[in-house]
């Protein structure tokens, strides 16, 4: 009976990898065209495109292997279930040092090509893909010195945006402009609160103290959904409201519409700074 | 010895009376009321503790008192004063075989075992009560059926009591019970420490239940400062139920690892260790060098609280990211101290119902110490936004994702062990087999999280929910039942019932999917974690995976159920080698004798030679040679 099993051993495996192919090969080219369209955080910011293509390269690489995994347990499952009630031991098989190594090999070479995938994406092609970067940030997208800064405040329970470059006003709304990079300085005023932008394709921790900083430059104008995505006390998930990217024009417009509205509490701001120093403890549920 | 024994009958009450539990918890009482006092008159005066409306000096000191009112209550001084009194050194507790052993200290490792399988247990479900009602807050996306404190309170103890507990979900019951049998060791290396390590965990989920009434916990089971600073005295709670888990883990760790790596029979050579006692060593690596890291952040929110210290209030100097970055020192090596168990369990099941060797056993070994080893050096992957040290991101998008193919390693084991095997679906082995299904799905989804530009995306969010179930409950939690089913009857002396243990399984496997796969499409439909509000487009996904959970929930049911059932109703005895296991431990009679083999047995080969032509038995029993030393008391 050993023998038998023996003969047919390759048998096994081209029947494996033929099912594993054939479910590949409908698997993929389904995950790059119908939900690859579908998946977080669309195109609307370079940033989010970025994102976008790990996430679909990502599925299309992970589910294959998953794949693979799943069709040799089953196989297994419906070729060596033990047949009748004796227990009958099988063929003592210790191990195999090719399979070994091959395994060794490909599971190391994917991972090493991802990380450097991934760094090459964040430090070089996207400049941080949209994350918060802290004070120094490492990957400067060209022309950064220039790009228009937003702060955005986190306090328990309500984002605030101050624009520097306009008179440091401060506004309960968001509005960037297209086509303009935009660099987001993230902080807070008490807790850790985690600034995200969704269709942006930003998401930048509130650290008290610290100016967290994030690059966007947005492709098209509409609307984006801002959250707080670190839990930061009772109303947390109420910290959601609706962001805007306006065309150039219309961001002057709304930023001098701010402005007006903003003026007679402008004298009670304090100046803006990098960060503020956090409210003094409170202890409050 | 021909006289009479004399029998006292003594009136049931006094019973009660010793050094047990219910002692314990009377002079916990006693000492929590003491400490309070005494705390507060340390208290009086200090301006910082006036400005608040408690006193948390008060509540440490009730605290500590209580845990050593608690201690001595159950008798853990008496030793210690014996011995300063000139008393001779014993392991006096070896010798009671009643059934109130369980509710007293004991250091027979096999009643530690089945102490800490019901103590965890109760927690375990504990927690996952709280899930519940949690799932029962977000049937709707607004605020509804818990007040928005009362609902993070039910997600930070959930996560805490569920880390706490599941810590030493598999150590802890199985660890103790079966690594000294498993070793042909007669006990664990520190009986005493073992002993003290489960019942410091029963005290902490109490002090961490206490949370409830000193208005809980608003802040998830990280617990990161500065939120915590702003917490009532649920926090103190919280602080001071991690500090005596971490006490408890560090001791379990080095009790397992000096006790494998001393205390094993002759012949029982590295490589035939069985491999879930490779799992429990390097597990216990990992709980001796990180435990101790999660008691002194603990500690240092303690005298942020107290002292007036702050290490972590921004306000003062110090810095968030200082408790960030220690908590994930502590929190990633966790993680691997809750999976790790769990490839030890899934790859000791495997080889028994597929009637083959261990497919790969250096493999395995290599892998289990490879993620040991890794698991220290990616703890910032939680901190790709945070904004600290970004020149450092690809770094740990590195490592973290090199942890994968050690973990790989499991998988190839698996397949090769199956491979023309002679597989029976039994209940354990349907449950080791789940696990992989999870833990693949786990570990995938963790890919995407380990990349920056994805994790940007999935940070903070429901995936990330989804992908740590996947690898917990899905793996660790599965694991736990494949050990529980496939161990519970040497350890308890019944079998249990198959077609409840099966329906069991069928309802958790394919409810534990349908519960957790929508919550990584819930991630990335943005929906962040630990929120009581969401968006209203997601409720009919949010509904559908809490109908689900109740049903998970209820799965549960059905395990106690098996057990009550087959434990009092049909009592069926469990034969001593229930599933043809060459094992070590199923070649012992059940129930288990006290010192487990009456002489130290000499290994003769390893526990997977299934079909091996000419394998000889897996150990002598009765060594000829060999006089009894090693492990004796």
């Amino acid at each position: 009976m050993t023998q038998i099993a023996t003969e047919r051993g390759p048998q096994h495996v081209r029947l494996v990898v033929g099912i594993w192919l054939a479910l590949t090969a409908v698997a993929v080219p389904l995950i790059v065209l119908v939900l690859g369209p579908h998946l977080p955080p669309g195109r609307m910011t370079a940033e989010a495109s970025s994102q976008r293509d790990a996430n679909v390269l990502m599925t299309a690489l992970l589910v294959p292997i998953g794949l693979l995994v799943c069709v040799a347990f089953i196989y297994s499952f419906v070729a060596f279930r033990q047949s009748g009630e004796a227990i009958v031991d099988g063929p003592p098989l210790k191990g195999h040092a090719g399979t070994q190594l091959l395994w060794i090999v490909v599971t190391g070479a994917i991972v090493v090509a991802l990380a450097a995938w991934g760094s090459y994406t964040l430090i070089a092609s996207s400049h941080g893909s949209g994350g918060g970067q802290g004070p120094d940030p490492i990957a400067n997208p060209s022309g950064y010195k220039h790009a228009l800064p937003v702060q955005v405040i986190g306090q328990q329970w309500e984002w605030t945006f101050r624009y520097p470059t306009y008179g440091s006003i401060e506004t309960r709304d968001i509005a960037i402009p297209a086509h303009t990079l935009v660099a987001f300085h993230v902080t807070s005023l008490d807790v850790t609160h985690s600034f995200w932008a969704y269709e942006l394709g930003v998401k930048a921790d509130a650290v008290p103290g610290v100016d967290n900083i994030a690059y966007v430059n947005a492709r098209r104008t509409g609307f984006f959904q801002v959250r707080c995505a670190e839990l930061c006390g009772l109303w947390h998930g109420n910290m959601a409201k609706k962001g805007r990217v306006l065309s150039p024009q219309a961001f002057q417009a709304w930023i001098a519409a701010a402005k007006t509205k903003n003026d007679a509490v402008q004298k009670y701001l304090p100046p803006y700074n990098p960060w503020y120093f956090p409210a003094p403890l409170r202890r409050a549920g | 010895m021909s006289a009479t024994p004399i029998t006292v009958r003594r009136p049931a009450w006094r019973g009660l009376i010793g050094f047990n539990m219910l002692t314990g918890l009377a002079l916990g009482a006693g000492g929590w009321f003491l400490g309070g006092w005494i705390g507060g008159q340390m208290a009086v005066g200090h301006d910082y503790l006036l400005g608040t409306d408690q006193n948390d000096v008060g509540i440490y000191m009730g605290y500590l008192f209580a845990v050593i009112g608690w201690l001595v209550g159950l008798g853990f001084a008496n030793y210690p004063i014996g011995r300063l009194l000139g008393r001779p050194p014993t392991l006096r507790h070896h010798e009671t075989t009643s059934w109130t052993r369980y509710f007293k200290l004991c250091t027979d490792h096999k009643v530690v075992g089945i102490q800490y399988f019901f103590g965890v247990g109760i927690f375990f479900f504990i927690g996952g009560l709280n899930a519940m009602l949690m799932r029962t807050e977000l049937l709707r996306p607004v605020e509804h059926a818990w007040p928005a404190g009362q609902y993070l309170t039910l997600v930070g103890l959930h996560g805490t009591m569920m880390i706490m507990m599941t810590s030493a979900f598999i150590l802890g019951p199985f660890g103790n019970y079966f690594v000294p049998i498993m070793i042909g060791a007669r006990r664990m290396a520190f009986p005493r420490i073992e002993a003290l390590t489960f019942w410091l965990v029963p005290a902490a989920g109490l002090i961490l239940l206490s949370a409830i009434a000193f208005g809980g916990l608003p802040f998830g089971w990280t617990g990161y400062a500065p939120l915590a600073d702003q917490g009532r005295a649920g926090i103190d709670a919280y602080v001071m139920a991690f500090i005596l888990i971490g006490i408890s883990l560090t001791l379990v760790g080095i009790n397992l690892l000096v006790t494998i790596l001393t205390m094993r029979a002759p012949g029982m050579t590295w490589s035939r260790l069985p491999i879930f006692v490779w799992g429990v060593l390097s597990t216990s690596i990992l709980m001796a060098l990180a435990a101790p890291v999660l008691i002194a952040v603990q500690t240092m929110v303690l005298i942020d609280r107290t002292a007036n210290t702050s290490f972590f209030l921004a306000s003062a100097g110090g810095s968030p990211y200082l408790y960030e970055n220690l908590w994930w020192f502590f929190g990633h090596p966790e993680v691997y101290i809750l999976a790790l168990p769990g490839f030890g369990i899934v790859l000791e099941i495997l080889p028994v119902f597929a009637r083959k060797p261990l497919w790969g056993y250096r493999l395995a070994v290599a892998g289990m110490l490879g993620v040991t080893l890794l698991s220290f050096m990616v703890w910032q992957h939680h901190l790709f936004v945070s904004g600290m040290n970004s020149g450092l991101r690809p770094f740990y998008m590195l490592t973290t994702e090199l942890i994968s193919i050690p973990t790989g390693f499991i998988f190839l084991n698996a397949l090769g062990t199956l491979w023309r095997g002679n597989i029976r679906f039994t209940v354990p082995m349907l449950f080791a087999l789940a696990f992989f299904f999870n833990f693949l799905i786990g570990g995938l989804s963790g890919v995407f999280l380990s990349d920056v530009p994805s994790d940007v995306t999935t940070h903070g969010s429901f995936f990330v929910m989804a992908h740590f179930h996947y690898t917990i409950m899905g793996g660790l939690v599965f694991a736990f039942f494949a050990a529980a089913y496939y161990w519970l009857p040497k350890m308890l002396g019944f079998t249990f019932n198959e077609m409840l243990g099966k329906v069991h399984f069928w309802l958790m496997f394919v409810f534990f999917n349908l519960t957790f796969f929508p919550l990584f499409a819930a991630g990335f439909l943005d929906q962040p974690r630990r929120v009581s509000q969401y968006a209203p487009s997601l409720q009919g996904l949010n509904d559908f995976v809490s109908a689900s959970a109740y049903v998970l929930g209820f799965s549960m049911l059905i395990f106690i159920a098996n057990m009550i059932w087959s434990f009092v109703f049909v009592r069926q005895p469990a034969a001593s080698n229930l599933w043809a296991s060459r094992g070590l431990e199923w070649q012992l009679p059940t129930p288990v004798p006290v010192e487990n083999f009456e002489r130290v047995p000499v290994i003769r080969s390893g526990p997977y030679e299934y079909g091996v032509p000419g394998a000889a038995p897996v150990a002598d029993f009765a060594p000829a040679a060999l006089p009894a030393t090693g492990g004796r008391t």
